[in-house]
């Protein structure tokens, strides 16, 4: 099987800043951290059932980014056949890190910003783990 | 008269800038616009979610905010919980406009976020007339 980039996917929650962290995270590692090895898609093309987007999903490691425990980015994947190679929660950070709370959902405060910064170095070294190369 | 709140729901696709640019404009709208008179949900509690969340569209008419031509958010509601009032195409909106999307899905710079104010003025528009319409 051709090697493809690791496909990382935020939950891209709206209510609340756990979110926000994901989506700016997963940003930073496939714009940033790991450029060209790592990729991102729309979950809501998931959502809907779009051909190519589930395809691509069933073809790559996915590593599943969920702001609550509702965990919608998980279930979405899975939901479309997807394998789940690794799955960050930002509430697992948020209780290693009780000192940082986050408050803003829009941009990201301070607290916000240091959490999407270790985020991001953790899934960066999951995708170094998983072996993601370029296209 | 107690008039029901307007949803406004956002695609927050991660794939370009676009996505993010309906995100920061429908935070704007619930947040500071129209706050205290919509409300919005996670796209994809739509499928992830119990029967509630798909009752959305059904208690709250709903604005789509889509990010690009595709209009997963329009047709995620529509699939999953009901006819939307409106939607806020925001590719079409700026091709109009004949602006660019944002270079970041990140960062937004001050001209991005005159963008967002445009964007969020369309929504706003929409909310307007749903609630005007709810009046007659």
């Amino acid at each position: 099987m051709k090697e493809r980039p690791i496909l990382i996917i935020p939950c891209s929650g709206i209510g609340k800043p756990f979110g926000t962290i994901g989506r700016d995270a997963t940003f930073r590692v496939v714009d940033e951290l790991r450029k060209g090895r790592a990729d991102t898609n729309c979950l809501s093309l998931l959502v809907m059932g779009d051909e190519e987007a589930t395809k691509q999903i069933r073809e790559s490691a996915a590593i599943a980014v969920d702001g609550c425990p509702l965990e919608c980015a998980r279930k979405n994947i899975e939901i479309a056949g997807g394998r789940i190679a690794a799955h960050f929660k930002v509430m697992d950070l948020l209780r290693e890190n009780k000192g940082l709370r986050p408050r803003q959902v829009t941009f990201l405060d301070e607290d916000g910003t240091k959490l999407a910064e270790m985020l991001a170095e953790r899934i960066a070294v999951k995708v170094d783990e998983l072996g993601g190369q370029g296209r | 008269m107690i008039r029901p709140k307007v949803g406004v729901v956002s695609c927050s696709g991660e794939c370009c800038s676009l996505g993010t640019l309906s995100r920061i404009a429908t935070r704007r709208v619930l947040e500071d616009l129209k706050a205290g008179e919509t409300v919005t949900i996670c796209l994809p509690l739509f499928l992830a979610g119990d029967s509630g969340e798909r009752m959305f569209a059904k208690q709250f008419p709903t604005v789509a905010v889509d990010g690009c031509h595709k209009l997963c958010a329009t047709k995620a509601i529509e699939k999953f919980s009901g006819k939307t009032a409106a939607t806020v195409d925001v590719e079409s909106l700026l091709e109009e406009l004949g602006s660019s999307p944002p270079a970041s899905r990140r960062v937004f710079t001050p001209e991005d976020m005159a963008l967002v104010a445009v964007v969020a003025g369309t929504i706003v528009e929409k909310v307007d007339g749903i609630k005007e319409a709810q009046d007659v």
